[in-house]
C-alpha cells in the first residue's frame, strides 16, 4: 500500500471526529424528560401514546386545515369540538400553560428545535400574570 | 481526471488559496446574515430584489452563452471551436452554480428552499427557472466531462452522448428566457414589461458570455501549456461584437417605445436611471457609465484592425462585461423597483456585508471554473504531448 | 340569490370527487394500511382534519369600500388597530425605515391613483388620506408567481392569504404586486413589539418571510368583521359621520357593499392591469 502511514493515520483521525459526540458524553446520562401534565385539563385531541408519537403530524394537518381552507373546529376522537390553534388552544392556560414544562422537556432531551415560536407567542410563565388583552 | 487539480504550481496555490480566503470571509457574513436576516442588505420595502438578483441575471446570461461555441461546433461543423468547447461548457458549469448560490443567498428562508420541490408550483416562472438551472448545471457537467474523458482517451465522445449535446442547446436559451420570463410578466413593473426583455437578456448574454470566454481563453494562454487558438478567440471576439451592437440596439428600441409614446409610468424609471427623478439619482453616473462603454467597446470591436488586435480585443472584452454588468446586474433589477409601485422613490445601494457575500459567491464561481479549467488543460496537455 | 347552474355542478362535482377521494385518503393516512406511508408523501394527499365553525362570517367574495370623504381629519385608528391586532412592529421603533412592515395605510391620492392625476383635482381630494391595503384581487399576480403556493387566494370567499410556515422568502410576490401592498420581514420584527404590547392571540411573524393583510381571516372565523373596518364604525360614529370602512360580499346584492357600489361612483386601483381588486374607492 503506497502512503499506508498516512492513510491509517487519517482514518484513525476521521473516526475520533466522527466518534466525538460518544466519547464527549460519555458516562454521563442526560436527564431524562420531566414532563409535568396539565393539571385541570385530563383528556388531549387524541390519547396519550398518539399524541406522544403524532403531535406533529397533527399540528401539520392543523395548520394547513386553518390557513389554507379555514376549517378550524376539530371534533376530537372523543366528541370534543376544539378550536384548532397551538397558541389559544394547545398552549392555553388550563392546558400546556408552560412550555418549559411540557414541550421544552422532550425537545431537548431529543435534541430537536422546532421553530414554532418563532411566531406563536408561547404563554408567559411568569406567577404574576396580567390581565389579557381585549381588543 | 479530477487527480489533475491537486498538481499544480505554486501560483495556481495561492490563487486558489485567495479564492479561499474571499469564500471564507463571505461565508462568515452570511452565516451573520443567517442569523440576523436579510436585513444587513440595502435592500428595503421598496426596492425588494438587489444585488443578489442583479449578479443572478447577469451570471445565468455568462452560463447561456456556452452555446455560442456549442452550437457553431455541433451544428454548423465549425471545427476550431471544437477545441474551446470544454472551455465554454464548464464556464457555463461556474456561472450557473454562482446563479443557484445568489438565489440561495438571496432567500429569506434558506432552510426551506426545497418547499419549491415539495408543492411544485407550475404557474411561477421560479419554479421552471429552477428547474432549467439545475438541468443546465447537469447537462455541462454531464457533457463536459464525458468528451473530456474521451478526448483523454483518444476516441470521440461516445454517440450516446450526442442527443445530450442537441438538447444543451435550446436549454441554454431556455434559461435564460425563462429569467427573463420572471421580469417580463409582472403587471405593474412597467420597466420590465416588455416582450423585448427575452431577446435584450439573450443579446446581451451573447456579448457578455463570449467576452468574459475571450478573457478566460487568454489567461489560459498565460498560464497553460494549452493555447485556445487565435482562430476561436477572433470568432468570438465576432460574436461579441454582433451581440454587443444587438444589446445596444434593443435598448434603443425600447428608448424609442418609451419616450415616443411618452407614457409617464414607463418614462419615470429610465428618467431615475439616466437623469434622476425627484431629486434622487444614485444610479445616473454607473449607468451612463455602462453606455460609455459599451458604446467604447462597439468602436473598437467593429474596426477590424482593432478587432483582430488581441490587446485592443482584451479592452473591448473588459468594457462589454463591465458595462453589461452594471446594464443588467445593477441597473435592471434596481430600476424595476424605483419609483415604486405608488410612485414613491426609495432608493438602494449595497451594504458592505452584501457586497462581501456577493463576492464570495463570484469567488466560489471562479474556484470552480478554475478547478475545471485545470483539468481541463492538463488533459489537453497530457494529449497535445507537451 | 341562489346558484346557477355551473355552480351547482362544480359543487356536485367536487363533492362526488372527494367522497371517490376521501377512502383513498384516509388509506394513505396509515389509518386502514398495515404500514406507514412516509410523511413527505403524505403532504401531497393532505386533506383538511376540521370544518368551518359555526360561527364563522362566510361570504362568495369578500370586498371592502372605502368611502374616503367619511374618513375624520387625522384618524389613524384603521392602521392603529391593524397593526395592533397583527402584531405588525412600529416602523418608528425599527433600526432602519427600510424594514418598514405595513399591512393598511394611508397615502395621498396622487400615490394612489398615480395615472389619474392632475393639477386640478378636487381641494379636498389632495388633503384627503386614502386607506390602502391589500387589494385582494380576484386574479392575483402574488398569487401566480409565488414558487411554493404560499400566498393563494382562498377559493370559498376569494380573500388572498400568506402561508407563514410555507413562504421561502424569495420576494417574487413583492415584485409581482402592483399596489405596493406587501412587505418582507427583513429582520426579526418581534424585538421590536414590546411584550405588554403584544397581542397574545395571534401570531408574530419571523424573520425572512413576506406578510400583508389577511382581511382579518382569523377574525372572521370567529364572527367578527375586519378590525379596520370594526374600529372605523366607532371612529366615524364619534365624529357623526358614517363609516369610511364597509365591508360584505360583493356576491350578495343586498349587501352594505354591493348597495353602496350601487348608488356611488366608485374607482379601484389599476383596474387596467386586470388583477380585478375587491376594494373599492368611493370619492
Amino acid at each position: 500500500m503506497y502512503d499506508g502511514g498516512k492513510i491509517i493515520t487519517g482514518i484513525i483521525i476521521g473516526l475520533a471526529l466522527l466518534t466525538f459526540p460518544i466519547w464527549y458524553n460519555l458516562g454521563a446520562a442526560p436527564k431524562p424528560p420531566d414532563i409535568k401534565l396539565p393539571v385541570k385539563e385530563k383528556q388531549c385531541v387524541q390519547p396519550k401514546a398518539y399524541m406522544r408519537t403524532k403531535h406533529m403530524q397533527v399540528l401539520d394537518l392543523w395548520r394547513d386545515s386553518v390557513v389554507r381552507v379555514a376549517q378550524r373546529s376539530y371534533v376530537a376522537f372523543n366528541g370534543v369540538k376544539y378550536d384548532m390553534s397551538l397558541q389559544n388552544t394547545c398552549m392555553s392556560a388550563d392546558c400546556h400553560a408552560k412550555k418549559t414544562e411540557f414541550c421544552d422537556q422532550c425537545h431537548n432531551y431529543t435534541g430537536v428545535v422546532p421553530y414554532c415560536w418563532d411566531c406563536h407567542i408561547e404563554p408567559k410563565e411568569k406567577p404574576k400574570e396580567k390581565p389579557k388583552e381585549k381588543h | 481526471m479530477l487527480e489533475k487539480a491537486f498538481l499544480g504550481e505554486r501560483k495556481y496555490w495561492i490563487w486558489l488559496a485567495c479564492l479561499l480566503g474571499i469564500m471564507g470571509l463571505g461565508f462568515i457574513m452570511w452565516l451573520w446574515q443567517f442569523r440576523v436576516g436579510l436585513g444587513i442588505t440595502g435592500m428595503s420595502r421598496d426596492v425588494s430584489w438587489g444585488f443578489y438578483i442583479g449578479q443572478f441575471t447577469y451570471l445565468v446570461g455568462v452560463a447561456a452563452a456556452g452555446v455560442m461555441v456549442v452550437l457553431p461546433y455541433y451544428l454548423h461543423h465549425y471545427k476550431a471551436f471544437g477545441r474551446i468547447t470544454i472551455l465554454a461548457e464548464f464556464m457555463a458549469v461556474g456561472a450557473v452554480s454562482m446563479c443557484l448560490l445568489f438565489i440561495l443567498v438571496d432567500l429569506g428562508n434558506p432552510v426551506r428552499a426545497l418547499n419549491v420541490l415539495l408543492h411544485p408550483t407550475p404557474n411561477s416562472v421560479l419554479f421552471w427557472d429552477m428547474i432549467v438551472l439545475n438541468g443546465y448545471l447537469f447537462l455541462n457537467i454531464f457533457i463536459g466531462w464525458n468528451v473530456l474523458t474521451a478526448e483523454r482517451k483518444g476516441a470521440p465522445p461516445p454517440n450516446w452522448i450526442k442527443p445530450f449535446i442537441y438538447i444543451s442547446i435550446p436549454w441554454a436559451i431556455s434559461i435564460h428566457t425563462v429569467t427573463a420570463y420572471l421580469y417580463a410578466g409582472l403587471p405593474g413593473r412597467h420597466f420590465w414589461l416588455t416582450a423585448i426583455m427575452a431577446p435584450r437578456f439573450l443579446a446581451s448574454a451573447f456579448c457578455a458570455g463570449p467576452a468574459i470566454l475571450i478573457l478566460l481563453c487568454l489567461i489560459v494562454r498565460k498560464t497553460t501549456k494549452f493555447d485556445p487558438g487565435k482562430e476561436q478567440i477572433q470568432t468570438l471576439g465576432s460574436i461579441v461584437t454582433y451581440a454587443l451592437i444587438l444589446n445596444v440596439f434593443f435598448f434603443v428600441c425600447e428608448l424609442f417605445t418609451v419616450f415616443y409614446s411618452q407614457i409617464p409610468g414607463h418614462m419615470d424609471h429610465f428618467h431615475y436611471l439616466f437623469f434622476g427623478h425627484e431629486g434622487h439619482g444614485n444610479l445616473i453616473s454607473l449607468m451612463w457609465l455602462a453606455f460609455v462603454l459599451m458604446t467604447a467597446a462597439i468602436i473598437l470591436l467593429v474596426i477590424p484592425a482593432c478587432r483582430r488586435n488581441e490587446g485592443i480585443l482584451t479592452v473591448a472584452c473588459v468594457l462589454t462585461a463591465i458595462g453589461t454588468w452594471i446594464d443588467k446586474g445593477f441597473g435592471l433589477v434596481v430600476g424595476g423597483f424605483v419609483p415604486n409601485p405608488l410612485h414613491e422613490i426609495t432608493e438602494y445601494w449595497p451594504t458592505v456585508p452584501e457586497a462581501l457575500i456577493t463576492l464570495a459567491v463570484w469567488s466560489t464561481g471562479f474556484l470552480i471554473i478554475t478547478v475545471l479549467y485545470k483539468v481541463a488543460t492538463s488533459v489537453k496537455e497530457e494529449v497535445g504531448g507537451v | 340569490m341562489g346558484m346557477n347552474r355551473r355552480k351547482f355542478l362544480k359543487i356536485a362535482g367536487t363533492s362526488t370527487l372527494a367522497s371517490a377521494v376521501k377512502p383513498a385518503a384516509d388509506a394513505l393516512a396509515g389509518e386502514k394500511l398495515g404500514f406507514t406511508i412516509p410523511e413527505t408523501l403524505l403532504h401531497l394527499f393532505h386533506k383538511p382534519t376540521g370544518f368551518t365553525p359555526g360561527e364563522a362570517l362566510t361570504a362568495k367574495r369578500w370586498a371592502m369600500v372605502v368611502n374616503v370623504k367619511n374618513c375624520p381629519e387625522g384618524c389613524k385608528a384603521c392602521t392603529e388597530v391593524c397593526h395592533k391586532v397583527h402584531n405588525v412592529p412600529d416602523a418608528a421603533k425599527m433600526e432602519s425605515p427600510r424594514h418598514e412592515i405595513k399591512w393598511i395605510w394611508h397615502a395621498k391620492y396622487d400615490h394612489v391613483f398615480p395615472g389619474q392625476k392632475h393639477k386640478h383635482i378636487e381641494e379636498a381630494l389632495k388633503k384627503i388620506p386614502f386607506v390602502v391595503l391589500c387589494n385582494h384581487c380576484e386574479n392575483p399576480a402574488c398569487v401566480r408567481v409565488c414558487p411554493t403556493k404560499a400566498t393563494f387566494k382562498r377559493k370559498d370567499d376569494g380573500v388572498v392569504l400568506m402561508d407563514m410556515h410555507r413562504c421561502i422568502g424569495c420576494r417574487f410576490c413583492m415584485a409581482a404586486c402592483p399596489f405596493g401592498a406587501r412587505s418582507f420581514n427583513w429582520v426579526d420584527p418581534r424585538r421590536f413589539i414590546k411584550e405588554e404590547e403584544q397581542n397574545r392571540e395571534f401570531p408574530t411573524r419571523m424573520k425572512g418571510v413576506v406578510e400583508k393583510c389577511n382581511f382579518c381571516a382569523e377574525r372572521l372565523a370567529k364572527g367578527q368583521i375586519p378590525a379596520c373596518v370594526e374600529t372605523c364604525r366607532e371612529a366615524t360614529k364619534k365624529k357623526g359621520k358614517e363609516p369610511a370602512l364597509v365591508f360584505g360580499d360583493l356576491e350578495d346584492p343586498d349587501s352594505e357593499v354591493r348597495q353602496l357600489l350601487r348608488s356611488h361612483y366608485s374607482l379601484r386601483r389599476k383596474p387596467e392591469l386586470g388583477t380585478n381588486p375587491n376594494v373599492y374607492y368611493i370619492v
